[in-house]
């Protein structure tokens, strides 16, 4: 029986110990598994396109490239599962408490510091979420961008940690982030208390998905998915994994959640020309 | 349960309430969370989705920011269902394992370790091995019998010695000083492979490690006092320390430093303090025979409640001495060199009377040591006529 193979983008050193983990978990219950690590999703996405790997652990950015490849190739994408904690995030949009800034028109001619150019909750949605109020980036504002490992789409917190910074510094008029940084920086003295205000909160939003296409052995999928779904808090085995990777439940994968997004790289044009290139490649 | 943070920021410690709250209550429960701070939703909702409780935010409750809705997860009790207590049996929290587990790690005795830690590769895991009842209060004497070696030694003291004496003490120093680095890294090394568990041993061994660090301070102290260069080390001496520093079990190598080697250390400290011929010999000589009492006694101690449990263990600890011997056979053991500079400082000078005088008082030394490591042995329980045996075998160079 061949593997069932997972690729995961190495965003961090801590990716090598999670997947051994699950690897270890998944052959221990007798499913045939194996993972492979790209530096980049775009690498990533392609390598599944092309049938190199069977699950791919992706962005929700990644998601949206891998739905858009597949559907102009006739195929189809589906999210098979994801964290508990890739539910219902947002992003907030923050100014100087002593800004004066007091709502979002307020951000006209000013500069807004993002997080990597990819970032779906540093960068895209929020620059959305301030199109669909009237102001357009680059046009109505600058954006500075804290480009920490493009390619990775966000998922290195560098990037907007350096935002807030520059926010703090008077580099920039507002940073923007998502909620849980925001409660992570406010506890480790990143943001001093009372310090900066929150002048726009997005709606809700999903992120990563364990991505399969429909050309991969369904019982090797249900299998995986019945196997990851099963995986227990209460186990000593898994449960330091789960917490290296952030989540106390795996749960069903849901696409509802992406359509912020959508908008977004519709309207910036942000995956455009990847996904076109993939397309002729693989026609 | 309700929980109202006023102005309290969630980041600021609001959280702690927060959490508290959901530990108080069973999975499923409702918690509402009131507040006027500004971020409140915004970290309330990025804090339940971290914990895994389900959160639900209704704005504009009675003058407030809103009122934040959590139902308490699960993960808070899955992850402490399978903790340890880390104790023996019984109901005391303190009471002390039969057999430490690897896995209960650094873990603090009488706490509560969560499933699934790394194990440590700790050796002593059993209390038989290692376990005296008389720990705690060792150690507490240990502790309060502290000395600094700056004020507890009279260094200005003023004298001068001839310069053969100053020599003689010069060389017994360098002997102290190579023998206590082997009493410092004996139980050092224990230190490491012993499990934390048994927390009063182990803090006895540490005290016990820096009692040498500071034995070796004095004694070199009193080395450079007038002297720059020291004295000589012997192949001998080295090997015979050697066989203690190799040695693997710590019963074994406890037996053959604490009880047979610190035990006739006792007995030649207090020796040069009743002989030495300045007043800072006499003092160091007597502060390290004062420690070098407690590490015999610890020693004796958990080897009799060893040997209570396991008797069968008395002839392995027979044959380690035996074994030793054998080892040391064909070396010099005792660096005549030291052997002749306990003799000089006795005589106190190269008279001949005194140089007579001297020599008796060596032959009073090496028979008391002789009498302390019969006592010794015959407390743990070894018969006269095998404990004389016994001391006889003990090595020339008396550590």
């Amino acid at each position: 029986m061949t593997d069932l193979v997972l690729g995961a983008v190495a965003y961090d050193q801590k990716v090598v110990p999670i997947w051994d983990g699950f690897l270890h978990y998944f052959r221990a219950r007798g499913l045939p598994f194996d993972y492979v690590l790209f530096s980049n999703y775009e690498r990533q996405v392609e390598a599944q396109i092309r049938g190199s790997i069977h699950v791919a652990w992706h962005s929700p950015l990644a998601w949206l490239q891998t739905e858009r490849i597949a559907s102009s190739l006739g195929r189809r994408a589906a999210a098979i599962a994801m964290r508990d904690t890739d539910r219902d995030l947002c992003s907030v949009i923050l100014v100087r408490a002593d800004s004066g800034i007091d709502a979002i028109a307020g951000l006209r001619r000013k500069t807004v510091a993002v997080g990597a150019r990819d970032s779906p909750q540093a960068t895209l949605i929020p620059l959305n979420h301030l199109a669909r109020q009237g102001l357009l980036a680059e046009r109505d504002f600058d954006v500075r961008v804290f480009d920490a490992l493009v390619g990775k789409h966000g998922d290195h917190i560098g990037g907007e940690r350096d935002a807030v910074r520059a926010l703090l510094r008077g580099d920039a008029d507002a940073a923007c982030i998502l909620d849980g940084n925001h409660l992570a920086f406010a506890r480790e003295g990143t943001l001093p208390a009372a310090s900066v205000t929150v002048v726009a909160q997005t709606g809700a939003y999903d992120h990563c998905n364990f991505t399969v296409l429909d050309d991969v052995e369904p019982e090797k999928v249900a299998r995986f998915r019945e196997l990851l779904l099963a995986m227990s808090y209460a186990d000593a085995e898994v449960r330091p994994l789960l917490d290296l990777e952030g989540l106390k439940a795996w749960v069903p994968g849901r696409v509802t959640g992406y359509a912020q997004l959508a908008e977004a790289v519709d309207r910036f044009g942000t995956i455009d020309t990847f996904v076109r290139s993939v397309e002729a490649s693989c026609r | 349960m309700q929980v109202d943070l006023g102005s309290l920021g969630f980041a600021e410690g609001g959280y702690l309430l927060v959490k508290r709250a959901a530990r108080r209550v069973a999975p499923g429960e409702l918690i509402r969370v009131t507040g006027n701070a500004e971020d409140l939703e915004i970290h309330l909702r990025a804090w339940c989705r971290a914990e895994g409780h389900r959160f639900d935010w209704r704005p504009s409750h009675e003058g407030a920011q809103g009122q934040g809705l959590i139902r308490a997860g699960v993960a808070e009790t899955e992850r402490w269902a399978a903790a340890a207590h880390v104790s023996g049996a019984g109901a005391h929290q303190d009471s002390v394992a039969e057999h430490a587990p690897r896995s209960w790690g650094l873990a603090a005795r009488g706490s509560t370790v969560e499933a699934g830690a790394p194990e440590f590769g700790f050796q002593l895991t059993d209390k038989v091995e290692v376990w005296s009842d008389d720990a705690a209060h060792i150690y507490q004497q240990a502790v309060a019998a502290q000395w600094d070696p700056e004020t507890a030694i009279p260094w200005n003291a003023s004298f001068e010695l001839s310069d053969d004496l100053e020599d003689a003490v010069v060389q017994m120093m360098t002997y102290l000083i190579e023998n206590e680095t082997a009493a410092l890294i004996v139980p050092s090394r224990f230190i490491a492979q012993l499990h934390p568990h048994f927390r009063e041993v182990m803090q006895v061994l540490a005290v016990q490690a820096a009692d040498e660090a500071r034995h070796i301070e004095v004694f070199t102290r009193r080395a450079r006092l007038k002297r720059s260069r020291l004295g000589r080390s012997t192949i001998g001496g080295q090997t015979s320390l050697k066989t203690l520093v190799d040695e693997p079990r710590f019963a074994v190598a406890s037996f053959l430093l604490s009880v047979l080697g610190e035990g006739t250390f006792l007995s030649l400290l207090w020796f040069i303090e009743r002989y030495a011929p300045d007043p800072v010999t006499a003092a160091v000589a007597r502060l390290a025979a004062q420690d070098e009492a407690r590490h015999v006694a610890f020693g004796l101690a958990h080897l009799s409640q060893h040997l209570a449990s396991e008797p069968e263990f008395r002839p392995r600890l027979a044959d380690a001495v035996r074994r030793r011997h054998d080892a040391l056979r064909h070396t010099a053991g005792l660096n005549d060199e030291v052997f002749d500079a306990l003799l000089l400082m006795a005589a106190g000078s190269w008279d001949h009377d005194d140089l007579r005088l001297g020599h008796q008082r060596m032959m009073q030394l090496i028979h008391d040591m002789d009498e302390g490591r019969r006592k010794r042995l015959v407390r743990l329980g070894f018969a006269d006529d095998e404990a004389a045996a016994l001391s006889v075998l003990h090595t020339r160079n008396f550590m």
